[in-house]
């Protein structure tokens, strides 16, 4: 769209300053609240048959049960997060494990570049395994203090702060390996195969 | 970009816009544009709105906007905008909440308030493509005058060409209403659904709420994940 045309009588709200500004990615409006989107209806899951895996182009196929993965060492993170439908939500609180730590148990091998995060439901997304690493990705597993709701992904999602949410995947159930990048589910419907909000890669051919 | 056509009152907080695209692509029924308003100063917002024509109207869509009431978008083109201004869009968006006639059925959609628009473009293309699909509404509004398409919705109803249209009313019904006056409840899902099998295709279009209760619900009396797509909107979840 071009950036200079101006819509007539339209001001706006007053504009953000100081540093609540400069948090939020452009064409984002802040939210208090905590929309849920998802495509179809909630999966409910049995936590006595969840398990959380990483597969693919790895030595050898690392899997966790939920009692193994709450012993697994977790930390809290808050962050901010931005869904491709505009709205941008400040502090959120989270617990959960650092996909670093996820990764010291397998053994990648040197040609894995990407993932596709794959859930309860059907739900994919793909991402690249730099996004993934140092701190910047979780399976997140409470929500402000309590566990997760399943409309807001629980038992357990993805958490990937710094892409669109989208890429967060509700109900994760693993992370697939592979030397190439495969679209996912938005992302095979007309959605960025990267989603940086702060470059706004809404859409593919952004 | 796109330039207002026409503007028409649907419901006391609710406004079609008739928007002419001179770049206009055909759009699949239940997709959306997002629009972008733009200050003097450079600062501008963006929204998206579920599309309610079908793709049958030539270099033009129509556009169902609910004013929020704290909103930024909605506000202005219901108070500001008027017949002649330009606005800037992009689309059609969306890939997943859509159907066509060739999507087949029995189609089962279930809409909450303004949740009614996408549905509608499906409803407007499988009239205007001759459907026979059956094809079951069920619409829940607050009060009677809250029921977006009321009369188009009653006149497509009346071309007894399988379409039909449920209403509920949650808040206040009318003298002599027959209708459901509750919120869609398991009861309700199994009534409307029964006429259409065991496996219908659901569009569900709606406050979270709604949606969550009405999917869950419809898995609960057996009808298959899979075959159910919704869409939420709105300002909250919980």
């Amino acid at each position: 769209m071009p950036e200079r045309f101006i819509t007539r009588g339209f001001e706006g709200k007053p504009r953000a300053t100081g540093t609540t500004a400069n948090r939020v990615p452009p064409g984002q409006y802040l939210t208090k609240d905590f929309p849920v989107l998802s495509a179809g209806p909630t999966p409910t899951t049995n936590l006595r048959l969840w398990s959380f895996a990483i597969e693919g182009l790895v030595r050898e196929k690392v899997s966790w049960s939920w009692a193994d993965f709450q012993k697994l060492p977790a930390q809290e993170f808050t962050v901010d997060i931005s869904c491709v439908t505009k709205w941008t939500k400040l502090d959120t609180r989270w617990r959960g494990v650092s996909i670093d730590t996820l990764l010291e148990s397998v053994e990648l091998e040197p040609r894995a570049g990407f993932a596709t995060a794959y859930s309860d439901g059907g739900y994919t997304t793909n991402l690249r395994l730099p996004d993934l690493v140092n701190g910047q990705a979780f399976v997140a597993y409470e929500y402000d203090g309590a566990p997760l709701d399943p409309e807001h992904g629980g038992p357990a999602r993805l958490v990937v702060p710094h892409l669109y949410f989208w890429k967060s995947a509700k109900w994760v159930r693993g992370l697939h390996l592979t030397e190439k990048e495969t679209a996912g589910f938005w992302e095979s419907l007309g959605y960025h195969i990267r989603g940086d909000p702060w470059k706004e890669e809404r859409y593919s051919g952004d | 970009m796109a330039t207002i056509k026409a503007i028409r009152d649907e419901t006391p907080r609710v406004r079609s816009y008739t928007l002419g695209l001179p770049s206009w692509t055909p759009h699949r029924p239940g997709q959306h544009y997002d629009v972008r308003l733009t200050a003097a100063d450079g600062y501008s917002v963006q929204r998206s709105y579920s599309i309610a024509s079908g793709p049958e109207t030539d270099g033009e869509i129509a556009l169902t906007v609910e004013r929020v009431v704290d909103g930024e978008v909605s506000p202005f083109l219901h108070d500001v905008a008027v017949v002649g201004d330009r606005i800037e869009v992009r689309g059609p968006i969306g890939g997943y909440f859509v159907w066509e006639a060739t999507l087949g059925g029995p189609l089962l959609l279930i809409a909450g308030g303004s949740g009614i628009v996408p549905l509608m473009a499906m409803i407007r293309h499988r009239a205007a493509t001759a459907s026979r699909i059956p094809t079951r509404l069920l619409y829940s509004s607050r009060a009677p005058e809250d029921i977006i398409y009321a009369n188009e919705l009653r006149d497509l109803e009346a071309r007894n060409d399988g379409l039909e249209v449920l209403h509920t009313l949650t808040r206040s019904q009318p003298a002599g209403w027959t209708g459901y006056a509750r919120r869609i409840d398991d009861a309700m899902l199994a009534e409307v659904r029964r006429p259409l099998g065991d496996a219908p295709l659901v569009y569900i279009c709606g406050p979270t709420p709604l949606v969550e209760g009405a999917a869950n619900g419809l898995v609960r009396i057996g009808v298959s994940a899979q075959r159910i797509r919704t869409e939420r909107f709105g300002p909250s979840g919980k």
